[in-house]
Formats: C-alpha cells, structure tokens, sequence
C-alpha cells in the first residue's frame, strides 16, 4: 500500500487541483449526512403533517369502521397492538434474559459463541418467514389468534433483548460479583441480586428497543391476525386488530379518506416507536457510564 | 441477611438447601432458554420446509427457473421473485453502501464535534421507522415522486438503456430499491462508522505528514484499512434488504413476470409471500409460497453467516462486537 500511496502523493502534483479535488469529496460526504438527516425529517415531516390533521379523541376511541364505510378509529388496533405486544413481551423479556444470563455466567466459552450465532442468525431471519413458522406451528388447520401474532412477535423480540442483555451483563465489574463471592454469597443470589440489577438500566434498554422494533411489525401480522371481527375484542384467541395492519389496509385503499386515515395511524405509530426509542437510548448512555464503559 | 454465614470457617458446608436448589435451578432454566435459541433456527428451518413440502415433490428444483406465477394454470416458479428480488437488493446496496461510507467519513472526520452524536443519532432513528410506515410514504409521497420527476429525468437521461426504458410509474423495482436505501443506509452506516472510528490515529496522522489531503488519507489508510469491515457490513445490510416483505410489498407493485425496465411493477420472494398468503385459492399455492419463504430462509442465513464470517477474520476486535450488535442496538 505505501509505495503507490507515496507515489501518488508526489505524482499528484498540483496542490490546487488536490485541494479542489479534496473539497469536492468533503463536500460529497457532507451531502451525503445531510440528506440522510433529510429524509428522516421529510418522512417524520409527511407524517405529522397528513396525519395531525385527522387525529383526535374521536379517532382514538372508536373502533373501525365497517370494510368500505367512511368514519370510524382505531380503538380496537390500540387494544389488539397492545396485548399482543404485552404478551410477545411477556415471553420474550424472562426468556432473552435468561439466555443472557446463562451465556455471561455459566456458559464453557464455545457454547456461548454458538448461542450468540445462533441469536444473530435469528435476528436475521426475515420476519415473514417467521410469520410462515407460527402459520404452521399453530394456525393451520385452525384459526387466526393474537396469540399466534404474539409467539412470531416474541421470536423478534428474542435475539434484541438476549443480545444487548449479554453486552450489558457482560460489563458488570467482575470485582462486584468477586465480592459477593467472598461473602460466601450463593451464585444463584449474586446473579439476581448483585450482576442483573446493577446491570438492570441497559436491561431495560433492550427491552424497550425489542418492543419498539415490534410494535410496528406488520409481516407476520398478516399471516397470523389480519381476519378479526367487530368492534374491540381482548380475547388473544380471537384473531385482533393491530396499528400496523390498520396503516398497511388503508395505504393500500383507493380513497383519500383512507390514505388520510393511514397518516394519523402512522403518527400515533411513529410517536410510540420514536418516544421509546429515545428513552432506551438515554437509559442505555446513563447505564454504560455508570458501569464505566467507554 | 446472609451476613451470619461470613464468619463461619466452612462455607460450603452451610450451603442450605435454597441455595443448592437454586443454582441448579438458575443454571438448568438459563441453559434450556439458551438450548431453544438455538433449536428455534432449526425449527423454524423445519416448519417451513414442511409447509413446502407439497410444492417441493410437485416442482421439484425447477421451481426456481420457472418463470410463471399463475394461480389458474397452478403452474408456480420462484424466478420473477429471485429476480425482483436481486435486482431490488442490488440497487439499493450499490446506493447504501457509498452513501453509508460518505456518511460515515462525515460523522468521523469532518463533523464538528458537538455535532457528531446528535447527526448519528438522527441517522440511526431513520432504522427506526417502522416499515409499514415508510411503505406508506413510499406509496403516497416517493412514488408520485418517482413518477413525476426522477424516473423522467433517467429516462431523458439513460433512456437508451433498456433497463431506463419503457413508462415511468410510481411503483416498480426502482421506488421498491430507493425505499430499501433508506432502510439499509442506518445499518450498513452504524458498523461502518464504529469501523472508521477503530482506525488507529498515528496512521492517519503519517498520511498526513507526508502531505496527504484529507481526501487522500481517507484513501490511502482509512478505506484500505476498514476494506474488510466495510464489506461484512454491506452484506449485512443486504440480509435486511431481501427480508424485507411489508415496505416492498406496498410499492413494487405486485407483477409476477421478468420485466428488463426498472421502472415496471415486479414482486420479490417477501413481498410475494405478505401480498399473496391470505389469499390463496389452493394448497398447492400456499405450498408455493412456503417454498418462497424457504428459499427467502436459505439465502437470509447463508448471507448473514457469511458477513460475519468475514468480518470475523479481518476486523479488529471492536468491529466484530459492533457487527452483532449494529441490528439490536440501533
């Protein structure tokens, strides 16, 4: 690499003709930021502007509308949204957490890397297929169910909480769990009492960040919970309503009442996702430092 | 509590029966959540091959060329999809990756400081948009757009090109690549960025001791140096860009044939499976689709295993950290 850089630096000549060249790439490097910090404000942008004007109470709390028929809210997606993600949560969080533990405090150093393979593959898999396994695992043959909806959220959620809990249990100083141990301090007891809350800030982090990535999961939706009656339903075994599959129907609709509808979907959507977002970053910065990390 | 066991001279002996129990327990609940992350690949693996299954010992391999989708005729290929698929992913890591290396030249070298984290934050929240969402503004703000004014311009430009030719539409493989941009851009940017910042400074401070320009250095010890990186975290954002189902699927439009010209409607193997799924009119169809996701399974894993894989051997230690983390933690 030294002898063509050294060359090109004497061959170049023409130090006007570098600097210009230098600027012009500076330049392109800076457009480049910008327009990604544009295109998140003109996104951002289009949805706060299209949907502000349609939101309101009214919206909020009345279920849709029959297929077709002007009107109506998204009440029922709110509630379908939310169990569906509480209860993705509910099995996700304990089971990531638990993967997180085993590999920084128990796990021979092999079986430790395969399991984090292991989460990063599932992390890649697309969540439509995802969608098609809980299809085969527990709704062919039967019917649609928030549950099943559930199960496919809670595979997403999985590898986001188990992988940052173990980058945050794994900078816990090893001197606190030494300590507990020199007290004669069960292994068991150090782990839940000493090493996960003192990790316990960046643990929530995880868990905000997988629930924000889920909410606005649409694919396995489809397959899993998209043929749902009338009206508010809370029962899981039911096929529920959900924000997501409500913004894809009606940015799918011809009319502009629907697309109008689909906006103010988004930004109730959008305001979830970026409001957790923020919280588990600022949790995420406060937990690092107070660990000492970086 | 336990303070009373400190003093005692034989620790282990006054381990109480809690404590027996509950290491076991800790360990052996920790070890199976462990065990089912990694046999969730395999059965996910399973489960899909085994809905295929019917489409599999109708079709055979030929499944893949076929170029035909046709619920009447029940003839079904995944070729339209491959190919919407790759030229789809193609387009949009040609535009990420640059755009990604450029952004991340910004946010190391020449931001000012103070500037730094909030534009790389900015960035990074761009990844968290959900994809319905920017489906939506795909549909009604980048596709008029496209239709209007960028696909046009390439044409009156390019037009001589075939895949410039024919009729600009809003939905197509090219509206389908710009929406894929924006979604792998954070991604690829986020690896990338924590690559340039491991660049050791004495290197860049000898290029320019010897007079390098900033844009010389970037070439001659930044870019070289982070060459390994920089492909794992393209390849990365390419996983992200096939999976991607909901966002294509509402603006590509929903063709099932080849079509050379960018601007025409087209399908990938996602946006086949969440546009088609629910609405299937014979098992051997469903079958189909299955088969899809299970090739769309296939590619996903090998391409994520194989970014790691190479950034394992030829990244610093830092870099490979980052690599996993860049999708859990944006």
């Amino acid at each position: 690499m030294s002898a063509p850089a050294h060359a090109l630096l004497l061959d170049r000549g023409g130090l006007r003709r570098r600097r210009r060249f230098n600027r012009l790439v500076e330049a392109a490097a800076t457009a480049a930021a910008l327009l990604a910090v544009a295109v998140l404000l003109i996104v951002v942008g289009s949805v706060l502007v299209k949907g502000a004007g349609a939101l309101s109470l009214h919206f909020l709390t009345t279920p849709m509308a029959l297929f077709g028929e002007p009107g109506g809210g998204i009440s029922n997606a709110i509630a379908g949204s939310a169990i569906m993600v509480a209860l993705a949560a509910a099995m996700a969080i304990p089971v990531g957490l638990l993967v997180a533990i085993y590999t920084t405090e128990f796990a021979p150093r092999r079986f430790g890397h395969a399991v984090g393979f292991a989460l990063d593959v599932l992390n890649g898999v697309p969540t439509i297929v995802t969608g098609i396994f809980v299809f085969g695992l527990l709704v062919a043959g039967r019917q649609q169910s928030g549950f099943a909806a559930s199960v496919a959220l809670a595979i997403v959620m999985l590898p986001i909480v188990a992988r940052t809990g173990q980058e945050v249990l794994a900078l816990v100083p090893g001197t606190l769990k030494e300590a507990a141990h020199a007290l004669g301090i069960a292994r068991w007891r150090t782990t839940l009492r000493v090493t996960v809350p003192t990790a316990a800030g960046g643990l929530i982090t995880g868990a905000l960040l997988a629930v924000a990535r889920v909410a606005g999961e649409t694919a396995p939706l489809i397959l899993l919970s998209s043929i749902f009656g009338q009206g508010v339903l809370t029962d899981p075994r039911q096929a529920l309503a959900s924000i997501p599959i409500f913004i894809f129907r009606s940015s799918e609709a011809p009319s502009p009442e629907a697309h109008t509808q689909a906006w103010a979907a988004a930004l109730v959507l959008i305001a979830v996702v970026l409001v957790l977002n923020v919280i588990a970053r600022v949790l995420y910065a406060r937990s690092r430092s107070k660990m000492g990390a970086r | 509590m336990e303070a009373g066991t400190v003093t005692h001279p034989v620790l282990r002996f006054r381990r109480n029966l809690s404590d027996r129990v509950g290491d076991r327990l800790l360990r052996g609940l920790s070890g199976l959540a462990a065990a089912v992350a990694i046999l969730a690949i395999g059965g996910i693996l399973y489960e899909v091959a085994r809905l295929a299954g019917p489409a599999i010992s109708h079709f055979g391999l030929g499944f893949v060329t076929t170029n035909d989708w046709n619920p009447v005729s029940q003839r079904f290929g995944a070729a339209p999809f491959l190919y919407g698929t790759a030229v789809t992913a193609l387009i949009a890591l040609l535009l990420a990756g640059p755009l990604s290396i450029a952004i991340s030249i910004y946010l190391t070298e020449l931001a000012p400081r103070r500037l730094r984290r909030p534009v790389a934050t900015l960035v990074d929240m761009l990844a968290a948009i959900p994809s319905v969402v920017l489906g939506l503004w795909g549909i009604l703000v980048l596709g008029p757009f496209m239709h209007d004014t960028i696909e046009p311009a390439l044409k009156s430009a390019f037009g001589f090109l075939p895949i410039f030719s024919g009729e600009p539409s809003a939905f197509g493989y090219l509206t389908a690549a710009f929406v894929l941009t924006i979604m792998a851009t954070p991604i690829v940017t986020s690896v990338v960025r924590e690559i340039f910042e491991t660049v050791p400074g004495e290197l860049k401070e000898g290029a320019y001791a010897l007079g390098a320009t900033r844009s010389e250095m970037v070439r001659m010890v930044i870019l070289p140096y982070s060459r390994t990186g920089i492909v794992g975290a393209v390849i990365l954002g390419l996983g992200r860009a096939i999976g991607e189902a909901i966002a294509v699927a509402q603006v590509i439009g929903g063709a099932t044939g080849i079509n050379i010209s960018l601007f025409h409607t087209g399908g990938t193997l996602a946006a086949q499976i969440a546009a088609q799924f629910q609405g299937t009119t014979s098992a051997l169809q469903k079958a189909s689709l299955a088969y899809l996701g299970l090739i769309l399974l296939v590619f996903t894993v090998l391409v994520n295993a194989v970014a790691r894989w190479i950034v394992r051997r030829g990244a610093p230690r830092e870099v490979r950290m980052t690599l996993t983390e860049a999708e859990a933690v944006p």
